[in-house]
């Protein structure tokens, strides 16, 4: 026998004030120490810069306690000083590339996060409740596979760098895929919302699983047929493994059958031999990952080996920002951008970096547990394992534990569209946990959506 | 600037990530939300160990003290539910103005082991200095001295009040 009752949350408004400032305070005395390293001098720019991000940040925060007061208190301040490190090591990448600071891309970033915390802001604001999104669901699932699609249309999608994930509009460029993310997976969530009864009826057992009947494959079917599409067609082994990763993650939290993650790996490995097999920019991916070094995949590209020895240069505490030179690795400020900070601050301030993705991607999987609807269960664990997947493809790739691919590291990385999609995920983490974390009006009265749910859905 | 201030400086943005690891983490310690869970099992076996059956002393006692400093400005009416029969026999817990919720669902103050109450079976909550008690809605009824009830009742101290197979009583 035994008594369950429920804690009453502490909002964690102040600790989060408090956070915040501290993050900013380190962002900027990461700035200080690149303007110290390059110029000899504390930048001049210091306080206008610092009074902006810490603007922007304070903003956001007072937002929270406006309209979400039992938000997560953690997520906001990791978020803030992830951004902020990327764009300090944008920066520096600046100036050791001559760029001045109006030309830069730093700057272009630094408009790029204001944008982007102005719109997760505004999605604070509008949406009062996630469940909203619940309505949307086959709209989200159309308006996602059209997105992914998006970058083959033949006038506007763009062919960089060997994948065709890119979509140009005049002089901007933008990459869908990022945000198509997010929009599928609402539709996921939504989706297994619904099917996950028909998904986990028992089938027959072979080999201690339970495998599902044979007609309950076809949305995982569907699934990897599209992810394999975008292997094939866009060429971007990335995406693919973070959508139909994301897919069965949602269809494993759903179902609690472990036969669906056997059944979705096998599925994968599958897909990506024959890619293997029948591509030759697969092979070559392949051929830089396992033999990086030698003089066929040097020749190819050593793009990979030069990140390699630039981590090694850093060794344990790093070069210190600004002493390293991560600009010699192509892309060193967006799909290198570990890298640059494995070479910078050293294994030490790259595992504290990697921990604050980690507390981060615990707070969303923490909210998914807290919160009392299947909907939003699923949404805060299938965002949280998006961005924890990326990092895993993208710090995988430049440590080759898994061949590279041209995703982008979560708020590190240069990439308007990236930074967009992210804050647009923490937005949306917050507003979750902002439900899952306030307490019930009235123990007494029976209230219809926080008691129906919670029986609903186990996880 | 020297190289010994760009050294503090690198080691102390080091110190800094780290240092706002930690602060994190101690945070995420403190901010626990959720429900609790506390097992009962061992206090019942104590209580119901020496009499089954009757009603047995409370396991923990009333929060006499605090009643004292306050003053007997209530020591005329209940301040605890105590269940006299059932599974849970010898259990009590303090009355709260704001009401009590009685069932089976984990989200109750009262949580009964009972095949026979419902999720939210009944509610006893306090108007005007009486204290009432509520069905809501359950299946197998709420029964004040052993007639069931249809609108909320006034619930006198020791009257007893039967859900499903559990018995309980209000007291002082």
């Amino acid at each position: 026998m035994t008594v369950v009752s429920r804690f009453r949350p502490r909002r964690g408004r102040n600790v989060e004030l408090l956070l915040v400032i501290a993050a900013t305070a380190i962002v900027l005395l990461a700035y200080v120490n690149v303007g110290v390293a390059t110029h000899g001098e504390v930048p001049s720019s210091l306080l206008v810069l610092g009074g902006g991000f810490l603007g922007l940040a304070l903003a956001f925060h007072l937002v929270l306690r406006w309209k979400a007061s039992y938000a997560d208190p953690i997520i906001l301040p990791i978020a803030t000083l992830l951004n902020g490190l990327g764009l300090v090591m944008i920066h520096r990448l600046d100036i050791a590339q001559g760029r001045s600071i109006g030309d830069g891309m730093a700057l272009r970033q630094l408009m790029w996060s204001g944008l982007s915390v102005a719109l997760a802001i505004a999605a604070i604001l509008v949406m009062r409740d996630h469940r909203v999104l619940r309505r949307y669901t086959f709209t989200a699932g159309l308006v996602g596979f059209l997105l992914l699609l998006l970058p083959l249309m033949p006038l506007i999608g763009t062919d960089k760098y060997g994948s065709r994930i890119w979509i140009s509009l005049g002089p901007f460029s933008f990459q869908p895929g990022e945000i198509a993310k997010i929009v599928l997976a609402v539709f996921f969530a939504g989706y297994f919302v619904q099917a996950r009864d028909a998904l986990s009826v028992a089938g027959r057992r072979v080999l201690g699983l339970t495998l599902p009947r044979g007609r309950d494959l076809g949305p995982i079917l569907v699934a990897w047929v599209l992810s394999v599409g975008v292997l094939v067609l866009e060429r971007d082994l990335g995406s693919s493994l973070l959508f139909f990763g994301l897919f069965v993650a949602l269809l494993y939290i759903a179902t609690e059958r472990t036969s669906w993650i056997v059944i979705g790996l096998g599925l994968f490995a599958a897909g990506a031999y024959a890619a293997y097999l029948m591509f030759s920019h697969v092979q070559v991916r392949v051929l830089l990952w396992l033999d990086t070094f030698s003089p066929e995949a040097l020749a190819k590209s050593d793009q990979l080996a030069k990140g390699l020895m630039g981590m090694a240069a850093g060794g344990m505490v790093g070069t210190g920002l600004g002493r390293g030179r991560p600009d010699l690795t192509y892309f060193a400020e967006s799909d290198f951008i570990v890298p640059s900070f494995g070479e910078e601050l050293g294994m030490a301030g790259l595992f504290a970096i990697l921990l604050l993705y980690v507390l981060l991607v615990e707070r969303g999987l923490r909210t998914a547990i807290g919160a009392r609807d299947g909907f939003g269960k699923l949404l805060a664990a299938g965002l949280a394992f998006s961005v924890a997947l990326q990092c895993f493809v993208v710090v995988g790739g430049v440590t080759r534990v898994i061949p590279l691919t041209g995703l982008t590291m979560p708020f590190l990385s240069q990439g308007g569209s990236s930074l967009l999609a992210n804050w647009v995920i923490v937005a949306l983490l917050l507003r979750i946990s902002d439900h899952a974390r306030r307490p019930l009006p009235d123990p007494g009265r029976p209230s219809p959506i926080g008691d129906a749910r919670t029986e609903v859905v186990r996880l | 600037m020297s190289e010994l201030t760009l050294t503090l400086l690198r080691l102390g943005l080091l110190v800094a990530l780290w240092f706002f690891v930690f602060a994190v983490v101690g945070v995420l310690r403190g901010d626990l939300y959720g429900t609790r869970v506390t097992a009962r099992t061992v206090r019942r076996k104590e209580s119901s160990g020496p009499i089954p059956g009757a009603a047995a002393p409370a396991p923990t006692p009333p929060p006499v003290a605090r009643g004292g400093i306050f003053g007997g400005r209530r020591s005329s009416g209940p301040r605890k539910i105590v269940v006299t029969e059932g599974p849970l026999a010898g259990t009590s817990l303090p009355l709260r103005s704001t009401g009590t919720l009685i069932g089976r669902s984990p989200e109750c103050a009262l949580v009964l082991d009972d095949d026979y109450a419902s999720g939210r079976h009944a509610r006893i909550h306090e108007v005007d200095g009486a204290w009432l008690v509520e069905d809501l809605g359950s299946t197998n009824g709420t029964f004040v001295d052993n007639r069931r009830i249809t609108s909320p009742t006034p619930l006198q101290i020791g009257t007893a009040l039967r859900i499903g197979r559990t018995v309980v009583e209000l007291q002082r």
